[in-house]
């Protein structure tokens, strides 16, 4: 390349490395400051599961655990997470932290195409993390984040709302 | 009305049984393979320049500083792409004397609407790709932009294509004949003019495509987000000059789709030119800005309606005008005209009166395009109408039930033929008006809502009757001239382990087409689902079909499965008669085993079968050749299209100080004749229902004067969100078409059909007591306020 004194090449092309905890495991990443937790995620580490909605942190397609919280991986740079310890819904899968969820969602078919669906377990789960016996309304309330547009929601809720009720009877045993 | 008794209805039968998807379970877990997940080697990335005027000359583009940006392989433009790709046109036969100017992937010097892709950059990244559409200088001479249908309607306003007459693409008119004399002799007349808004499907994963053209094979392969492969091979064959078996078109997961992914897109036609001429695999992901100004968009209505009634309530006659405007062009190959031609065709569908005129005008103008997104047409004919029958019910001071009930061609009076030309097979309305009203309570919640009127509290009950077109013939594109296939095709095998494979033409996006499939072939065959394995969307693998649209997965696709595995299982049961000398009428199968068909006992597993057919087929009498392969085409006969019917209810709650609605409880009665699996017919109502609600209430495509979209982001834009929504009760009559042996017709659409109709009439009775009147969808706070006088 000649000709350029200074290109936006340049200054994009820079990148930092940055350090994770994904999924229980520790990784390093080479990364653009521009560059999104969501596209680090999906992008160098191939990550798929997390999906890009709107990128403006209004659809929940992308959350993902930073540090045991639901995070728009949309919204934050992946240099924002250098450090921090990333779930995604693979990670959430493989440790079963999700299963009881995952398996309710599937009896009741509250999902269609699946596009919102990891962004919206994760939300699922910190909800339930928080809250042991949400009402059917908080559980319509916390997941107003969460855009589906096939579902029409009901069955998510009412999976949602099994979970809960079958954990606390768990617990109370 | 309950389907008659047939074998589907045997115990354990799979057909009727509520089962969760087996391919569902990899979405859960992360593992969906959407095509924008998709990384292929030497993969490159498109991104779009796009314009910002409406309409405007492109005097000159400058891609200088673009083109040696380090990382970017190829900038395009309209020229570079009309070398190798033949221009569209989005008309089809017909529709006498439609028109519509032909389109190329990227325009050579005149932009149409705001946010049409202009140039391509081609790049290692997205970002870089990004980056040089910074340096790019396009240079536009504005021209007149024709935003608002009267303004296209003025006789010498300005025009969308210069040098023609008008901005009409098509006119369409059905006349009845004695239309006027009925309405002169009528004792009471209703009109409205209706306003519908623009909205758009908003799918969660936008659209997706990755193009990889190999040129040592001459060869395109296209993972293409879409619902409709065969559709897509045959376009990109011909507009490239590629033999269509050299076209490989691959449908994976797909993050919705709605219709709005089965047209042809500028930028998708583009990419793979853009592959064509880099000889590597080019991905383009549009993102949720460039979705809204480039999907395609729906149901820009103005409607114009009268009703005539006789002194006791009987529906005499309705006259119709309904201009549509569709954007610059007619979307390809499906046309822009579909939606207002079902507007008018379905209007008074569920009713029993004969005198029937309407006029539609589809009018080009300086916006998105429109074209065929969930239940085409269907939620604007079935506002129109039942809003009408609510306003007849209160002039003459009659219950929005006893109207229908009285008006609705009865059960037993199919077949019928609409006014319109449609020929209803069998429709239940009687039945689903009993049902509905019971679900509901209605009775109550009337008492209710006049206690709460008395504390100020204003409530609305609303009800919608619909008819919705599935199953559709040849004559919804075929004889129009459109290579849209109506058939289906199956390949069903008997694996060498016993399993059975099918290969089918119908595709998933998530409403359980692989599931019903697998849950047909299963209980045709005699075996436990599991051991059935559904493939879908390669046209490379899957014979070629019709896919997923209007409703036809189920009826068509159900069908094509049903007799395919019927031919297998003869095939099965013949080499199972010489094995075991037997007649193969005396034998069955059941739960994977060959049976005696009088007493049940089991003789063999169909997996020995398998075994002696692939690996010992020695052991067969000479001349025995095993068939354990079908493959079967199944075209819709008799009716061109299979009607379904249903009726919604709502509750709803109008706060009069801030004009915001709540939705308190919503309700379905609906009749998809055979029901394959109760939950996910079920579930499709609920989104269908879910989206419709959207549509009275939210989401609206807001232009600006000079033809700006002014609301193109997912903040800006609403969708529904689970807080807003009701819970949806939902009961079934069913009521098999006889045309096929399955008796399924489609239930996608039924829900996004009446809902918006449903809401509309709801708020309206809301505010009877203001005398206060919604002509309009979305129902906004603002409308409901201005309505009111209190704002």
């Amino acid at each position: 390349m000649s000709g350029f004194e200074e290109t936006i090449l340049d200054e994009a092309d820079e990148t930092v490395r940055v350090r994770f905890v994904v999924n229980g495991r520790k990784v390093a990443c080479e990364v653009a400051p521009r560059e999104t937790l969501v596209d680090c995620l999906r992008g160098e580490l191939e990550l798929t599961g997390t999906h890009v909605g709107c990128e403006m942190g209004a659809c929940g397609a992308c959350l993902v655990q930073v540090d045991g919280r639901a995070v728009h991986s949309c919204l934050m740079f992946a240099v924002q997470a250098d450090g921090a310890r990333i779930d995604t819904i693979e990670g959430l899968t493989e440790s079963g932290a999700i299963a009881d969820l995952q398996a309710e969602f599937h009896r009741r078919n509250a999902l269609q195409c699946g596009f919102c669906t990891p962004g919206m377990l994760v939300n699922a789960h910190e909800l339930l993390s928080q809250m042991a016996q949400p009402s059917r309304e908080a559980i319509r309330d916390a997941l107003s984040g969460n855009y589906c547009r096939c579902t029409g929601y009901e069955a998510i809720v009412d999976a949602i709302d099994a979970v809960a009720k079958a954990r606390s009877v768990g617990d109370a045993r | 009305m309950t389907a008659p008794l047939t074998s589907l209805d045997r115990p354990n039968s799979y057909i009727g049984r509520s089962l969760p998807r087996p391919n569902a379970k990899r979405l859960l877990a992360g593992r969906g393979r959407y095509v924008s997940d998709l990384r292929l080697p030497r993969m490159l990335y498109a991104a779009f320049l796009r314009s910002p005027r409406a309409h405007a000359t492109i005097v000159s583009i400058n891609a200088d500083e673009a083109r040696v940006l380090e990382g970017v392989h190829l900038v395009a433009t309209g020229a570079d792409l009309a070398k190798i790709c033949t221009a569209w046109t989005g008309t089809l036969d017909h529709f006498k004397g439609m028109t519509s100017a032909p389109q190329l992937p990227l325009p050579l010097d005149r932009v149409v609407w705001a946010g049409q892709a202009v140039v391509a950059v081609v790049a290692e990244s997205r970002a870089i790709a990004e980056d040089a559409l910074e340096l790019i200088e396009v240079d536009y001479e504005d021209l007149p932009a024709v935003v608002d249908i009267d303004v296209a309607r003025e006789a010498g306003g300005p025009q969308v294509n210069p040098g023609s007459a008008s901005n009409i693409c098509f006119r369409s008119q059905l006349d009845s004949g004695t239309v006027d004399d009925a309405f002169a002799h009528a004792a009471h007349v209703v009109e409205e003019e209706f306003f519908f808004g623009r909205h758009t499907a908003v799918t969660l994963e936008p659209r997706a495509i990755v193009a990889d053209y190999d040129p040592a094979a001459g060869m395109l392969t296209v993972h293409h987000g879409t619902q409709t492969p065969y559709q897509f091979q045959d376009l990109y064959s011909r507009h490239y000059g590629i033999p269509e078996a050299r076209v490989r078109v691959i449908a994976t997961d797909i993050g919705g789709s709605f219709g709005m992914k089965l047209h042809v897109y500028h930028e998708d036609m583009a990419v793979v030119g853009l592959s064509i001429l880099l000889g590597r695999p080019v991905k383009y992901v549009a993102d949720r800005i460039e979705s809204f100004v480039s999907d395609i968009h729906a149901r820009e209505h103005r409607v114009r309606a009268r009703m005539a009634l006789d002194t006791k309530g009987e529906i005499l006659a309705m006259d119709v005008l309904d201009l549509t405007a569709i954007g610059a062009f007619s979307t390809y190959p499906r046309t822009s005209v579909v939606e207002g031609n079902q507007v008018i065709r379905l209007i008074g569908a569920p009713y029993r009166f004969r005198n029937y005129r309407a006029t539609l005008e589809v009018i080009f103008q300086n916006k998105v395009q429109t074209s065929q997104y969930r239940a085409v047409g269907h939620p604007i004919a079935c506002a129109v109408t039942e809003r009408m029958v609510d306003m007849a019910a209160a002039k003459l001071g009659l219950d929005p039930f006893a109207i229908r009930a009285q008006n609705v061609i009865a059960d037993d009076a199919y077949p019928q033929t609409s006014p319109t030309g449609y020929r209803f097979e069998a429709l239940s309305h009687q039945a689903c008006l009993k049902r509905l009203h019971e679900m509901m309570g209605y009775d109550d919640l009337r008492a209710e809502q006049a206690e709460l009127r008395k504390r100020g509290v204003y409530r609305g009950i609303g009800i919608a009757t619909f008819v919705e077109i599935t199953n559709p013939s040849p004559a919804f594109y075929g004889v129009g001239g459109a290579r849209i296939s109506s058939q289906d095709g199956a390949i069903v095998s008997l694996t060498p382990s016993g399993e059975v494979r099918c290969l089918i033409s119908v595709t998933e996006q998530g409403q359980g087409t692989e599931a019903i499939i697998s849950q047909i072939v299963a209980d045709q065959l005699g075996l436990a689902q599991e051991h059935v394995k559904v493939i879908t969307g390669d046209t490379e693998v899957t014979p070629h079909g019709g896919a997923t649209w209007a409703c036809r997965g189920a009826g068509i696709g159900g069908e094509t499965a049903l007799q395919a595995t019927r031919a297998l299982k003869r095939n099965i049961l013949e080499i199972a008669a010489l094995i075991l000398q037997e007649q193969p009428s005396a034998l069955d199968i059941v739960d994977g085993e060959v049976v005696d068909a009088g007493t049940r006992n089991q003789r063999m597993p169909i997996a020995e079968i398998a075994r002696i057919a692939y690996f010992r087929s020695d052991t067969l009498p000479p001349g025995t050749q095993a068939q354990l392969t079908v493959s079967h085409h199944f075209a819709p006969q008799g009716y061109p299209f299979a009607f379904t019917n249903g009726i919604q209810g709502c509750s709803l709650e109008v706060d009069v100080d801030t004009g915001f609605i709540r939705l308190l409880k919503h309700f379905i009665v609906e009749d998809c004749g055979r029901v394959i699996n109760p939950m996910l017919v079920d579930e499709q109502l609920r989104g269908g229902i879910v989206q419709g609600l959207g549509a009275a209430l939210f989401e609206e495509c807001r232009y600006s004067d000079t033809g700006q979209l002014v609301n193109g982001s997912l903040a800006d834009y609403l969708v529904p969100m689970p807080m807003e929504m009701p819970d949806i009760l939902i009961t079934h009559v069913e009521t098999p078409t006889a045309d096929t042996e399955l008796g399924a017709k489609g239930v996608g659409e039924a829900g996004t059909a009446a809902a918006s109709a449903c809401v509309l009439n709801a708020v309206n009775d809301a505010l009877a007591p203001f005398a206060a009147t919604i002509n309009a969808i979305p129902i906004t706070p603002t409308k409901v306020l201005k309505a009111l006088k209190r704002f």
